[in-house]
């Protein structure tokens, strides 16, 4: 065993980068095939600052061991290159000019907390913002998006630390099957910051007194939601989780365990 | 969705003779149309040039009231003051629309260049004189539940879905292009759209190449009573089924000016011109309002599946003039 070379598949380069992110578990990870776990851990390991060339090695280290992403293009036609910030981080992209946005995220920066719902415009779960503002991804031609600054759900928390609104829609169980869920806290985290600036909406009493910061009543939470479709039908308690960011110190938690603590 | 050339323009005549050179080339605003029918292939141009870059993003006082840019957002518009203040009904009408995610994204300019919603114009399997001419009109004899009552020809029956537009049209708006060699012009909002005709793939009257810079908004005195109503299926993010752009101005209880617009009702916002000219002069009363909204509906001519509309229509008017006469205070009209 000892003096056969580890894994015969694997170039130098390939086998280095995998045995310095986790040489223990490496055998494992090469005869079952990735699982979650250690794919966490491969996150985690890229979200704290591992290089993007290593990331790259690794993706393409997937593709070979698992059915991956394809390595990224080098040339194409119709092709537009792209510098963008994408939760802190530049990125330079060579897109096909018909790409997404949000298949850009997902199939070429591994990003998938952004989901594809339906893909036309009607569903929000691919909400992300840009710039500060919220936005659909799967209608944003990736190629508009040069100089933009891109946040997903992915770029939300600080490390470990929740951002308020995920919490917030963990403590007021603010979803069940959890597939719209990146995009409604995208969506109501800018929402936030609307409210903050004093923005109207349809049910917005009286538009002409213009300039102060909305209270949000759950009428106007649901009006400015409303690009945000819940098939679970977890309204209720994404308008709790909301309110509660919001400032509402009294809503109370629908859930607890069942030991009785929260 | 089909291969395209995409290029970005950095200045106003770039962009005009790039696309005017090429009868396949689009201007691509926010996209939140335009790249939903290209992944539907109902619209599959050879190139996009993008115009979110250009200078045409302000929104500002001139001489004669105020010009809001093409390129600026819808949710920036109807969120800016000059607008709230002075065009609460242009506000309201903006924000009946779509979701806060579109409106983040959409474009003034785009906002009155969108298609139609019609299923049978989305459907490429369905005959559509609008998507392919002599192909036919699916709607015409077919689910027509969402279609015009006003001003429809044998050859479409599909209606604008824009709410913007039907405040633009009450607002009577002046929009303001530029074509090939500098050729600027401006054309007045009644004269924007188009009805169907013979010609229902032209939605309106904007030439190859021609691209909208600004939209100016006449100064009036409607800002105390103005109201948009929109009924929809569903009580957000929904296109209209009808609805009501009304704005008054009064002496005293007598109607010195009144301006209403339907949405939901024909191929282009419909100025209710019958209603107005019956209200103009006469005392701002319920029993008024219903008796100018039954004069404009005598001349509707609904289809199959949206007679509902007429009835509708006449109480929408009702409770927008009377939205209007409440100050513009959402949820007390009615």
């Amino acid at each position: 065993m000892e003096d056969q070379p580890k894994f015969p598949d694997l170039t130098d380069e390939e086998r280095k980068v995998l045995e310095d992110l986790m040489p223990d578990e490496l055998p494992e990870i090469i005869t079952s095939g990735l699982k979650r776990r250690h794919f966490l851990k491969l996150i985690t390991f890229t979200g704290t600052g591992l290089l993007a060339a290593q990331f790259l090695g690794i993706e393409q280290l997937m593709a070979r061991t698992t059915t991956g992403a394809p390595p990224p293009p080098i040339a194409l036609e119709n092709g537009v290159n792209v510098a963008l910030k994408i939760n802190g981080r530049a990125q330079n992209l060579l897109v096909d000019s018909r790409m997404t946005l949000l298949d850009a995220l997902r199939e070429r920066l591994a990003l998938t907390g952004s989901k594809k719902g339906c893909d036309h415009g009607q569903c929000g779960a691919c909400t992300v913002l840009i710039d500060g503002r919220r936005v659909l991804s799967c209608l944003t031609l990736a190629a508009t998006c040069e100089d933009r600054v891109v946040t997903t759900i992915e770029g939300l928390a600080e490390g470990d630390t929740l951002h308020p609104m995920q919490a917030a829609f963990i403590k007021h169980d603010g979803f069940q099957c959890g597939y719209c869920t990146p995009g409604q806290i995208c969506s109501a985290v800018a929402l936030m910051s609307e409210a903050k600036n004093g923005e109207a909406s349809y049910v917005t009493r009286n538009v002409r007194q213009a300039g102060k910061p909305v209270k949000l009543s759950d009428e106007e939470i649901r009006e400015r939601m409303s690009g945000n479709i819940c098939r679970c039908g977890a309204y209720p308690n994404i308008v709790d989780a909301i309110r509660e960011v919001h400032g509402d110190k009294a809503v109370a938690q629908v859930w607890q365990f069942a030991d009785g603590t929260i | 969705m089909r291969p395209f050339n995409y290029s970005k323009a950095g200045d106003p005549a770039t962009a005009v003779n790039l696309v005017s050179a090429n009868p396949g080339a689009k201007f691509l605003g926010g996209g939140t149309n335009l790249v939903d029918l290209m992944k539907e292939d109902v619209m599959h141009p050879s190139e996009l040039v993008d115009i979110t870059r250009l200078k045409h993003a302000d929104i500002e006082k001139t001489a004669t009231g105020v010009a809001i840019g093409a390129t600026a957002t819808n949710a920036l518009t109807a969120n800016h003051e000059l607008i709230r203040k002075n065009y609460p009904l242009l506000s309201m009408a903006i924000l009946a629309g779509a979701s806060v995610q579109i409106r983040n994204m959409a474009t003034n300019g785009g906002n009155l260049n969108q298609r139609t919603r019609c299923t049978y114009f989305y459907d490429v399997n369905m005959p559509c004189n609008k998507r392919e001419p002599g192909s036919g009109c699916g709607a015409l004899k077919g689910i027509n539940r969402n279609h015009a009552i006003f001003g429809w020809s044998e050859k479409c029956v599909a209606v604008y879905p824009s709410d913007m537009a039907v405040a633009l049209a009450a607002l009577d708006a002046v929009v303001h292009v530029e074509g090939k060699n500098n050729a600027k012009r401006t054309i007045e909002f009644a004269d924007f759209h188009r009805l169907p005709g013979d010609t229902p793939e032209k939605d309106n009257n904007l030439k190859q190449g021609e691209l909208i810079t600004s939209i100016e908004l006449p100064t009036n005195d409607f800002a105390e009573r103005s109201y948009y109503l929109k009924i929809r299926e569903r009580s957000s993010y929904a296109f209209a089924l009808v609805s009501v752009a009304a704005a008054l101005s009064l002496e005293g209880n007598q109607i010195k000016q009144v301006r209403i617009a339907l949405g939901g009702v024909a191929h282009k916002p419909w100025r209710a011109s019958v209603a107005e000219k019956w209200l103009t002069g006469k005392e701002a009363t319920e029993a008024n309002f219903r008796a100018a909204a039954e004069a404009e509906l005598k001349n509707a001519r609904p289809l199959e599946h949206n007679k509902f509309k007429v009835a509708m229509a006449k109480k929408a008017i009702t409770r927008a003039l009377q939205g209007a006469m409440q100050g513009g205070v959402y949820g007390l009209e009615g």
